[in-house]
């Protein structure tokens, strides 16, 4: 963002969480006007760019500014979201716009949540191909209509907008392996070429791994890449339950 | 900062942290050359200031463009290899280039093995489309269809596979760590880099006896680009402070398609699929300047032809500042099945559905052919004062930070994730052999360690002046207007005057927040300094250059000269004067491709 002239601007009242551990005081919310432009829509994270400018010691993540990378979930006036192609039509509500890290994760520094319990979670579910080809130099083949049954799971950018919007893993996120750990099991159930599906249910049959999941469908209702984890759960709990019987 | 983020670190007290190699960067190439380190059971490091899987590699959209003869069972790798150094406006280095080409099916059957996504075709087959520059026999046989794609998102699709690649093989990540500089030994070889973690602030010494940069590319010198806020050329700024020399640094890829105001990219894929682009009249221009491959011409000349349009007048919009990619044509169906991250990117940053309206587009800085150049397995080379090559020991590089040079002085389009994958594994590959061999590199003195300790210290020690975001901002406005997809002396001149004192203001650069803990203020002036270096060797080798080559157009040299210019240009920061150095001729396989008037 560049300076604007003044009379292309409005304010806009910006608030946000802030916490120092070099510090140690309690986290608050910091609030401060904002010049954007008036005829302009913008995004969520051009807006807390023009915060840093303020005051270059606000701290958050952010990377391709494009929604595919995945670095700038964050809570926004209370819904979970990413920062850059969230834009302030549709965020801001009473020329308010209050920015937290995302819910249930140990907080590092203002908007930056410590994501190692997201990541502990997703290695759990071995998210590699399991195969048992030998390397002959050739690709394994794949009908258009099994490789369609990957749309809507691999594309999931490991953001954590919906694990940390689920209260089931706010409960349990060392035991229940949250919806974006979930979503990719069943990426790599659904493939095709993966011959550990037996293998991979076994892990997930406990009370808590999948089965903590009770359908609330806050992951879905947070998406931003419109993924459902929940559709995703059900499957597997369906594969377990057939199992089981 | 080893201590709270204050103090002035030293080789005294400095931390050390001893690998056999690190690899500084976490996107295509870093992780590739990470997972044939961890592989081989060496005791590796992946240094990386962003979580892996947020590197600018998950926004590759199109695809990976390699001769795996799915869409036509001819293909041929030489066809590549010959497609590619005609790209490359003949200065790309042939015995690259056919490495490349050559070694990439088996490449990205493995990709395809490790679980990569690809789209399929009716037999099950690897997916491929059309794209810019691509020909079937030698440019006799009409357009190819070469680039494999994982729908529009094969970049997302090839980084998340090579980060669970790298997890199955227990690839130890230093996840959120900045380097800073290299650390070379009295003898001049590479010994490690000095890095801190960006979430404690505490500062190490990385010891190692191969250090890779795969630090990606710099378009964040420019004010429109399509690149990730990250890419800031840390790798090539720690090359030119450590004393060695880039390559090519001029040639700087204008994307013909980033979104109009954001700059955000729309894949040459959606020309591939049959997609065009169309001036205020509706007139399909690109018939006029490249009348056999119109669309899909290659980058260099369709980004001209672009901006011809507009300052002819024939723009679009209110401002005529842009022209129309229309795709509408193509059908709901297609662009959901084939373009679904574009669609989704118009829609967020256009406001528009490409099934209804063309989406508004504008050359954008997109790709840095040039770089830390090397050899075919990645080794770091400098340039002697009698001209001759020189290896620098310990040190290798690969992918966009590098210069092997595939590219040359244009890039075509599919090439750059060939290339991320083909030459992080080289690179790794010679770190496994050099390492059985053993590799004798010293220990570096304190005083060398001190010498790469001198850029932080003086940041972490500012007292007052200046922030770094208005710099940053200074910067990467003189580098549009001077630098840009047209460039002439007097612009070149004048924008190499405001970079001299840019850099005077960055002396006087002022960190404000001392704080230890994941102070982004501290990692942001950290990489003003690598902008800055990128962007004066780009600016003095383009202002060097005296012809029109690839992506480098002059109005007062508009030709292009092969008598003097047939070159590489080499730049040092510590004199700023570029030298030339040969391109290789010399493939092994084929005879090698000699110049020829570039028409598409």
């Amino acid at each position: 963002m560049n300076s604007i002239a003044a009379e292309q601007v409005k304010t806009l009242k910006i608030s946000i969480y802030r916490y120092d551990p070099d510090v140690g005081a309690k986290p608050y919310m910091q609030t401060m006007d904002i010049d954007i432009p008036k005829d302009k829509d913008i995004m969520v994270l051009d807006a807390l760019q023009l915060a840093k400018e303020a005051d270059p010691t606000i701290s958050f993540r952010r990377s391709c500014r494009e929604g595919v990378c995945g670095s700038d979930g964050m809570n926004i006036n209370g819904k979970n979201g990413l920062g850059c192609i969230t834009p302030l039509s549709e965020a801001v509500r009473g020329n308010k716009l209050e920015l937290r890290p995302l819910p249930g994760l140990p907080v590092v520094k203002d908007l930056i949540v410590d994501m190692t319990q997201f990541v502990d979670q997703y290695k759990k579910v071995q998210p590699y191909l399991i195969t048992d080809k030998e390397n002959d130099g050739k690709e394994i083949p794949q009908t258009i209509e099994d490789r369609d049954k990957l749309d809507g799971l691999y594309e999931c950018i490991m953001c954590g907008c919906c694990s940390t919007a689920c209260p089931s893993f706010w409960w349990n996120p060392d035991k229940f392996l949250g919806p974006a750990a979930l979503l990719q099991a069943y990426r790599f159930i659904s493939d095709s070429r993966d011959v550990a599906t037996e293998e991979r249910l076994d892990q997930l049959e406990d009370a808590f791994s999948v089965f903590r999941c009770h359908g609330i469908m806050n992951c879905v209702s947070v998406c931003p890449k419109g993924l459902n984890p929940n559709k995703a759960i059900n499957e597997i709990k369906k594969m377990l339950i057939k199992r089981a019987v | 900062m080893a201590m709270n983020g204050k103090g002035y670190l030293d080789a005294s007290n400095l931390p050390v942290k001893e690998f056999d190699g690190i690899i500084v960067g976490g996107g295509g190439s870093g992780l590739m050359a990470g997972l044939q380190l961890a592989q081989s059971g060496m005791n590796t490091a992946v240094v990386s200031k962003v979580f892996p899987t947020r590197s600018h590699t998950v926004s590759a959209q199109g695809g990976i463009t390699c001769a795996i003869a799915s869409a036509d069972p001819n293909d041929d790798w030489r066809w590549h290899m010959y497609d590619t150094v005609k790209g490359s406006d003949f200065i790309g280095d042939q015995d690259s280039i056919e490495y490349m080409c050559q070694e990439g099916p088996a490449t990205v059957f493995e990709l395809e093995n490790m679980g990569l996504p690809f789209s399929r075709t009716e037999e099950g087959k690897i997916y491929q489309r059309a794209f810019g520059g691509q020909s079937k026999d030698y440019g006799k046989g009409g357009q190819a269809e070469r680039t494999c794609a994982a729908a529009d998102r094969t970049g997302h699709a090839l980084l998340h596979t090579l980060y669970q690649a790298n997890i199955k093989a227990g690839t130890n990540f230093l996840s959120e760590w900045f380097a800073v500089d290299l650390v070379l030994n009295d003898s001049n070889q590479v010994t490690g880099v000095i890095a801190f973690e960006i979430e404690s602030g505490e500062a190490y010494f990385l010891k190692a006896k191969a250090t890779v940069l795969a630090t990606g590319g710099a378009g964040r010198i420019y004010k429109s680009t399509t690149n990730a806020l990250i890419n800031t050329g840390d790798g090539t700024g720690m090359a030119l402070r450590a004393g060695l020399a880039v390559q090519d640094m001029e040639m700087w890829q204008f994307h013909p398609t980033g979104i109009h105001g954001a700059g955000t990219l729309v894949t040459e894929g959606c020309r591939g699929e049959g997609g065009y682009l169309i001036n205020k009249d509706g007139e399909r221009f690109m018939e006029r300047y490249a009348p056999n491959a119109k669309d899909l011409a290659s980058r260099d000349v369709v980004a001209r032809a672009m901006m011809l349009e507009i300052i002819e007048g024939r723009g679009c919009g209110p401002d005529k500042d842009h022209c129309f990619l229309k795709l509408d044509h193509l059908g709901a169906d297609l662009l959901h099945k084939r373009l679904p991250g574009i669609t989704e990117l118009s829609k967020t940053f256009a406001g528009i559905d490409p099934a209804d309206h063309p989406i508004p587009v504008v050359p954008t800085c997109h790709y840095a052919m040039g770089g830390i150049p090397t050899n075919v397995h990645g080794q770091v080379l400098t340039q002697q004062t009698d001209g001759s090559d020189k290896v620098v020991e310990g040190l290798y590089a690969a992918g966009e930070a590098a210069c092997v040079s595939v590219h040359g002085g244009n890039r075509l389009g599919g090439n750059s994730l060939l290339d991320l994958v083909v030459f992080g594994r080289s690179a790794g590959l010679h770190i496994e052999d050099s390492f059985k061999q053993g590799i004798g590199i010293s220990d570096p003195t304190n005083e060398n360690i001190n010498d790469a300790l001198k850029n932080i210290n003086r940041v972490n020690s500012s007292q007052d002046g200046e922030n770094s975001s208005t710099i940053k901002k200074d910067l990467q406005e003189v580098m549009q207007l001077s630098f840009g997809v047209f460039r002439s002396a007097k612009n070149m001149e004048a924008g190499i005057e405001e970079i001299n004192m840019i850099r005077e203001r960055t002396e006087n650069l002022y960190l404000a927040d001392k704080s230890s803990k994941f102070n982004t203020a501290r990692v942001e002036a950290l990489e003003l300094l690598n902008l800055l270096e990128v962007a004066e060797a780009t600016a003095i080798c383009a202002n060097e250059r005296k012809e029109s080559r690839g992506a480098h157009s002059r109005d007062d040299y508009p030709e292009r000269d092969d008598e003097n210019w047939l070159k590489h240009s080499i730049y040092f920061k510590e004199t700023k004067e570029v030298s030339k150095r040969d391109v290789n001729f010399r493939p092994k396989v084929v005879q090698a491709f000699q110049p020829f008037a570039r028409t598409y």
